[in-house]
């Protein structure tokens, strides 16, 4: 299986490790991820006035409004870059609107009672779609309201608008990658798969078993 | 306090209570500013650009007396003219000054989220601090007058400052002192809505039934007033606003979503917390890996 010319997803029986993110991928996710912190600093800190001292991690208040908008490109750029590498893998199933009727067992670590899973779970696809439709809103938000180039040429109500979703849209996505980042503490193996790039066998066969199948019946010829 | 004239009672992004032992000395001020008696001789702008040490760039003619075209960073002062057809069929040539409004409930200062950039003192004046602005435009965003502008040069937020240099030494702003006709007067506020309402009473005699103050209520009432020969119809004069207020959306985006959110965003991370020392982390054990090869075994 390649994706632009790439090996992903190949088992090597030898190791007993399967590459899950190829080297291009992880460092798109984290281009991605370090731009999210930067971007969710420099933004609770503007929103929020009680961390307004955020700003002093930018050199103050005007480079931080300086750099928002920029960092807010390359996140875009990087998160569409994994988007296309992901986004085939994230559809809404069956499966998964069952896995997510039981998210107690979820939850509680009873993985061998939910159903099983294909290369994301439904958790992961939510919070890809989740990202997905926030990143999409806060571009366009975003570009409305940069201020240096483009808040002049729209109607005032309209940046309120723009103002009061940004805001809201990055409150949502704040939460979605809070959600995500202690999946990925919680889930052991999970941080390895995205700086190294390999699981082990027993981690894809317990967490992504359907996933796991495709892969080694793969390797094996 | 540097200046006691300068007590501040408002501050932007300020978590820290605001001094609130003290009233305005002096009371709160106001400056009132006469339609009817302007003669469009803009003194007030040349005198605010002199005060205020301001150059504006020196634009074309857009067709009309209002000149420069609209407030900048460099004319913080500005007269507006309209040319209104009334019901008798006759033109009127509406002037009026247009500029900060110095609201007792600043939209400006509600959105500004740099500390201290935007401040309102205990005699009213809406003043900005530019040393401290950020220059994220939020201020633009949260105005119900369409009043601040943002400075080409250095990205800052300027606006008209009701003189409070001037204000705090006991003098009138600048464009008060220019005024050749009296159309601009200044002083308590109290005072200003008394001597509004003779110059109403003697429009009304004169046949400008609809004739009143423009203190709008909507925004707290304001620190700088009109006298309309139409207040009924604000809004002939250069779109002026029927009832301005802060807009909801301003509100809600610099109201309660703010507390909620950083709590919402608190409250899922000690979730996280509490599930990992409680329920603890899911771990991939030598079972899973066994369970895994015999399952390749099976496939093989």
């Amino acid at each position: 299986m390649t994706t632009s010319g790439q090996p992903v997803d190949s088992a090597n029986p030898a190791t007993g490790q399967i590459v899950r993110y190829a080297a291009g991928t992880r460092m798109t996710h984290w281009i991605g991820a370090i731009s999210f912190v930067l971007l969710a600093l420099s933004g609770l800190a503007m929103f929020y006035p009680p961390l307004f001292w955020l700003s002093n991690l930018f050199g103050g208040g005007d480079t931080m409004r300086a750099v928002h908008p920029w960092i807010g490109l390359i996140m875009v750029v990087a998160f569409l870059l994994l988007a296309g590498k992901v986004h085939r893998d994230m559809k809404i199933q069956a499966r998964d609107r069952q896995w997510l009727r039981q998210l107690g067992d979820v939850t509680a670590n009873r993985e061998d009672l939910l159903p099983e899973v294909g290369r994301y779970n439904a958790g992961q696809k939510l919070v890809y779609l989740v990202a997905l439709l926030s990143l999409i809103v806060m571009l366009l938000t975003g570009l409305e309201i940069w201020r240096a180039y483009f808040t002049a040429y729209f109607p005032i109500e309209l940046t309120r608008l723009a103002s009061l979703l940004h805001a809201f849209f990055a409150f949502v996505l704040i939460l979605t990658i809070i959600v995500h980042i202690y999946a990925a503490i919680w889930v052991k193996g999970s941080v390895r798969a995205m700086t190294r790039g390999t699981v082990s066998y027993g981690w894809a066969w317990k967490h992504h078993r359907l996933w796991f199948r495709d892969v080694t019946r793969n390797a094996g010829k | 306090m540097a200046l006691q004239s300068l007590d501040i009672v408002r501050r932007s992004a300020t978590t820290i209570p605001a001094p609130a032992a003290r009233g305005a000395p002096a009371g709160e001020v106001a400056k009132l500013i006469d339609v009817s008696k302007c003669i469009g001789c803009k003194a007030c702008q040349v005198a605010c650009m002199e005060w205020n040490d301001l150059r504006d760039e020196v634009g074309t003619c857009s067709g009309s007396y209002t000149n420069p075209a609209d407030l900048s960073d460099q004319s913080w002062t500005l007269m507006r003219f309209s040319e209104y057809e009334n019901e008798k069929n006759d033109l009127e040539w509406l002037i009026r000054k247009d500029g900060c409004m110095h609201c007792a409930d600043p939209g400006c200062l509600k959105a500004c989220p740099a500390p201290g950039a935007i401040v309102q003192y205990a005699n009213g004046i809406v003043d900005f601090h530019e040393e401290n602005c950020i220059g994220c435009g939020y201020c633009i965003t949260g105005c119900p007058f369409n009043i601040p502008r943002i400075s080409k040069k250095d990205k800052k937020a300027y606006k008209c400052t009701l003189c409070s240099d001037r204000v705090s030494v006991g003098l009138e702003p600048a464009c008060v002192k220019a005024c050749p006709t009296g159309a601009i007067v200044f002083g308590s506020k109290d005072d200003m809505q008394q001597h509004a309402a003779e110059r109403i009473e003697d429009l009304k005699s004169r046949g400008f039934e609809q004739a009143g103050l423009y203190d709008p209520a909507g925004v707290g009432g304001t620190h700088v007033m009109y006298v309309l020969h139409h207040a009924d119809k604000p809004e002939i004069y250069a779109g002026l606003p029927q009832d301005p207020h802060i807009s909801p959306m301003v509100r809600l985006w610099k109201g309660a979503t703010k507390p909620l959110a950083a709590l919402a965003i608190l409250g899922a991370t000690l979730a996280g917390f509490l599930h990992y020392v409680g329920v603890g982390p899911n771990e991939v054990t030598e079972e899973d890996e066994k369970a895994a090869r015999r399952e390749l075994e099976k496939q093989s």
